[in-house]
């Protein structure tokens, strides 16, 4: 699904990744993990398609060149980023911007847009899974949101959108044990043998809830080493500093 | 990365010329061309010598310059003033005898008049040019006793309102293009509520210029007699030209005891395209009075056209109790400027106002707003509360804030607020990965930074008014 290939990404002449190498396969759950400054935001924004980084290397999503798709047309062909720090969008009503998303990725597919009625069934359902007060998909979004309904709130669109490839930054941060499990649960409901995963994390607890296939360890701009769950362990034991 | 090919202007929806015979006056101003528009109009001999007063007084006053948007020098003596489709110069009776490429043009517009296609629940003045062409549900509004025609038509048919509230907000003598439009003012709407009756749907004027170097002197009128209500709404476009062309319009209202008066206005005149060739000059003056007491004026404006906007809507505050509002979103992209506001005049005891202004800039325009809020000795316990907020896209643009705050109450009290903001990269961002484009994605930000004002809108409007606002802003990001 995602081939990554002699990634390297420079910000302001500054190197961040470099000869990074990942690939994921329908179906499976990566982790990275991977101290402060190591390029894990980097990752996942050059992933999604934030501008402002010179890159160079290959990234194949689903044998289509990523570097030639723009942002939005990546979001259609089922990338999704829930972001570590969600954006606020004043007088935006959150209801109307998941059914805004919803419908452009939608279209973008060809398929039919889902009128209010139908779509309004569509997220009551989900955020009653996810434990999500619906009356704050009436307000703005985002604004006045706590952390833990940011967070919340990303995987609720995330379970609307049903992406493909799912990438998660640092989405356990500033989340309590028990959001931080709705979180899981939201993500565990949505593993079948098409979606994956890519979880990005500084710590070890998220993955006591989601088992990932994979886990890879982030430093200085490249993958040092990985294995299976065992090694969240690992490093969670021994620290990022110790572990080489 | 690729090269993504942006339409940088798109179509202006409205550019089109429809080709039709029309009667016009000579070029220039002078008093032979006032008397063939009143001639014109089959006028009573009071309001040619209103206007010929009007006309005289012009000739002391110089055009104001103190607004931040120049323009090269009009040549007044270059501007038609009066011009007509030949097929309208005797009124049809009926719609349906109406010449077919009006109604053409009106249907294009989105604003189809024959009977079996109107809006409904709205009844529409269609002015063309200098003429008001028709009037939907005429018969309809008359059983309640309203009186919705153009101003023409008010003048030969209801002179004693006419000669009552004409000239009563905006004096003859008021500034430069106030006098200039008392005296050659060519159509506009009339409207007039009587006491106790709640106008049963919206009314609303369409104004299209459409002949070339011709300028539109609209002139409306609304009274909402004593515990009366209306909501009115004008809605304006013109063709893509290389000129600019004036609009200079005198718009007044006054609300008697216990009456309200709502007014919108969707303002999309021509903007001149990306060079800033062209575009209507839209200098226009707008007041309304809340004479009686408990009286309450809304101006409600979404200006995205014309290639510099000038306009202040305004309201006088002389009934005790009684309240102004004005709700704003001005949209300027490409070389647009606007200086836009509004004056609240506190006269009255506990009179309130609010001001809410919303201002968006894009490409290399510029937008100022300036307000003026004037409590007077008299008008104790008043409160004034004013918003302003900037939005700025790109670092081409300006935005400016020009508060003028008068208080010689001690008992009224005023508060100021003002924003200004960017679009962040982190919020386009969040909106593409969402799925949307750039465009959309700007649209969507845009609407929730104005949606305080896009909800003072009819409903029927409101949704036509996002989409507008969404439109002028395409080619601003990429």
């Amino acid at each position: 699904m995602l081939k990554i290939k002699n990634l390297k990404a420079d910000i302001d002449s500054k190197s961040i990744l470099n000869n990074f190498n990942l690939e994921i396969k329908p179906g499976e759950v990566h982790a990275i993990m991977g101290p402060n400054g190591s390029g894990k935001s980097t990752l996942s924004n050059i992933l999604s398609g934030k501008k402002g980084y010179n890159v160079s290397g290959e990234v194949l999503f689903e044998n289509k060149n990523l570097f030639e798709l723009e942002t939005e047309e990546r979001a259609h062909k089922g990338i999704f980023l829930a972001f570590q720090y969600p954006l606020e969008i004043p007088g935006v009503n959150t209801n109307i911007f998941l059914k805004t998303s919803l419908n452009a990725i939608r279209k973008a597919n060809g398929e039919k847009e889902l009128d209010a009625i139908e779509f309004l069934k569509l997220v009551k359902l989900k955020a009653k899974n996810l434990k999500f007060d619906e009356e704050k998909l009436n307000r703005q979004l985002n604004v006045g949101f706590s952390g833990g309904e940011k967070k919340k709130n990303e995987i609720l669109q995330m379970s609307i959108l049903n992406p493909k490839l799912s990438i998660l930054d640092e989405t356990d941060s500033g989340l309590d044990i028990d959001a931080l499990k709705t979180v899981a649960d939201g993500v565990n409901s949505l593993r079948k043998k098409d979606n994956s995963f890519l979880i990005i994390t500084h710590y070890q607890r998220l993955l006591d809830y989601i088992k990932p296939d994979y886990v890879h360890v982030l430093m200085n701009g490249k993958i040092i080493k990985s294995g299976g769950p065992e090694l969240a362990l690992e490093l969670e034991n021994k620290g990022y500093e110790n572990f080489n | 990365m690729r090269e993504k090919q942006i339409d940088k202007l798109k179509d202006y929806k409205y550019g089109f010329t429809t080709d039709i015979e029309n009667i016009r006056a000579p070029k220039g101003l002078n008093k032979e061309v006032i008397e063939f528009i009143s001639k014109a109009k089959k006028e009573p001999k009071w309001m040619l010598d209103w206007r010929m007063k009007a006309f005289e007084r012009l000739k002391n006053l110089k055009e104001p310059n103190w607004q931040k948007p120049k323009y090269p020098k009009i040549d007044y003596q270059d501007i038609y003033y009066y011009s007509a489709p030949k097929s309208a110069s005797d009124k049809p009776k009926s719609i349906d005898e109406l010449d077919p490429k009006l109604l053409e043009t009106y249907k294009k517009l989105g604003i189809p008049l024959q009977e079996q296609q109107r809006l409904n629940g709205i009844a529409v003045d269609a002015v063309f040019d200098s003429v008001s062409v028709a009037t939907t549900f005429k018969d309809k509004l008359n059983e309640v006793g309203v009186i919705f025609c153009s101003i023409s038509e008010a003048i030969q048919k209801h002179p004693e309102l006419v000669k009552k509230y004409l000239g009563s907000v905006i004096p003859l003598t008021d500034h430069y293009f106030a006098t200039l439009n008392s005296a050659v003012f060519t159509d506009g709407s009339f409207v007039y509520i009587p006491p106790g009756v709640r106008c049963p749907m919206e009314l609303s004027t369409y104004f299209r210029i459409n002949a070339s170097q011709t300028g539109q002197f609209e002139r409306t009128l609304i009274i909402a007699d004593k515990g009366s209500y209306v909501s009115y709404l004008e809605g304006c476009t013109a063709p893509m030209r290389d000129e600019n062309q004036l609009h200079a319009a005198n718009v007044e209202l006054v609300a008697l005891d216990d009456a309200e008066i709502k007014y919108s206005t969707v303002q999309n005149w021509y903007p001149g395209d990306e060079n800033g060739k062209g575009g209507i000059y839209n200098f226009v003056t707008k007041r309304g009075l809340c004479k009686g007491i408990n009286s309450k004026i809304s101006w409600t404006q979404v200006e995205t056209g014309s290639a510099i906007t000038w306009k202040y809507p305004s309201c006088i505050l002389q009934g005790d109790n009684s309240i102004g509002e004005f709700y704003s979103i001005a949209i300027t992209n490409n070389h647009q400027k606007a200086d836009t506001g509004t004056k609240m005049i506190h006269l009255g005891k506990n009179t309130k106002s609010k001001i809410i202004s919303k201002g968006i800039s894009a490409g290399f325009s510029d937008m100022t707003y300036r307000g003026l809020v004037d409590i007077s000795s008299k008008a104790k316990n008043s409160t004034n509360y004013t918003q302003c907020d900037s939005l700025l896209m790109g670092n081409k643009c300006g935005a400016h804030t020009v508060p003028y705050i008068k208080n010689k109450n001690p008992e009224s009290n005023i508060a100021h607020e003002a924003t200004t903001s960017k679009i962040s990269e982190e919020q386009l961002h969040y909106c593409q990965q969402r799925g949307l484009n750039p465009e959309e994605a700007v649209g969507l930000i845009v609407n929730g930074f104005c949606k305080e004002v896009l909800q003072q809108l009819p409903m029927e409007f409101a949704v036509e008014a996002q989409k507008l606002v969404g439109i002028s802003l395409e080619g601003s990001v990429g």
